[in-house]
């Protein structure tokens, strides 16, 4: 299948010494949990982002003849958790796209692991944000990237990265403090997540897969 | 005189004031996501990722012909 692979995933064998890769492993070892932060964040449940964390270790390895030394390890890593989520997700709609999406994005469904209950309401807000404005507020607002990082983990412009972590910020307040234009995400009754839901696969679910998505889609 | 310059005061601080308090709220919703990642982030790594790490060594020496004490 055509999936677009940012970070090259050569098997050619790293032309760095023993010594390099011993300490690219021992980098990677510490960044490890913000691997698994990052991955929290962005799946919403414990089992799924540390499967993608040990996914990105694997990539890593087997990319690290392509990190330039003295860069960002930490921004690199984080590009190719990016990738790999979002490509496991376009073959996971393919496979089984009610399930999948389902189980990350019903309030209590997966997140129930996740978060103890006394941040469910923030954490359940940040399910509530699109994917750009959250992945965009976790790397400049939780992981201390700068914009220019984020926008290059993004694959963005900075000023992009800027309005989304600005609107994002805005839309959180306006969703935790109930404000009515958002009180329907504020407080989703079910019927209004199942609803979100269908929007979402509607505008993202790739057109041949029309047939796998059962139940109540809507005609192209 | 005393009176007028009150009113004239607290007009003006009346934006400024609802401007503080949504930067105080948004810093706020700003430390709880910070919580929310840096409790992840300070969670012991689970043992999987060690044997994930080990099995990545192991297959490298298999590749390499390399041995490590």
């Amino acid at each position: 299948m055509a999936m677009a692979h940012p970070i090259p995933n050569n098997s050619r064998p790293a032309h760095t010494p023993e010594d390099g890769d011993g300490d690219f492993k021992t980098e990677l070892l510490a960044l490890i949990p913000f691997l698994r932060a990052f991955a929290r964040s962005l799946t919403g449940n414990q089992e799924g982002a540390d499967d993608l964390a040990q996914e990105t270790l694997v990539k890593a390895w087997q990319s690290r003849s392509t990190f330039i030394p003295g860069t960002n390890l930490k921004a690199w890593l984080f590009t190719i958790l990016r990738n790999q989520f979002y490509s496991n997700r376009r073959r996971a709609w393919r496979q089984a796209p009610w399930d999948q999406e389902a189980a990350e994005r019903i309030p209590g469904g997966g997140e129930d692991q996740m978060f103890s209950a006394q941040l469910s309401d923030t954490a359940r807000a940040l399910r509530c944000l699109s994917d750009e404005q959250r992945e965009a507020l976790i790397l400049v607002g939780a992981g201390g990237f700068s914009y220019e990082d984020a926008a290059a983990i993004c694959k963005c412009a900075v000023g992009t990265v800027k309005s989304r972590v600005a609107r994002a910020r805005k839309a959180l307040m306006e969703i935790l403090d109930g404000d009515d234009t958002l009180g329907d995400v504020a407080r989703p009754a079910e019927g209004d997540a199942a609803r979100e839901i269908m929007a979402q696969l509607d505008r993202l679910t790739p057109s041949d897969d029309a047939g796998a998505a059962g139940g109540k889609r809507r005609p192209k | 005189m005393t009176q007028q310059w009150e009113t004239t005061v607290s007009n003006e601080e009346k934006p400024t004031e609802k401007a503080r308090a949504i930067r105080a709220r948004q810093r706020a919703i700003g430390r709880e996501l910070r919580r929310m990642y840096d409790d992840v982030a300070q969670e012991p790594v689970p043992d999987d990722f060690m044997d994930l790490l080990r099995k990545i060594d192991e297959a490298d020496e298999n590749k390499t012909g390399k041995k490590a004490s």
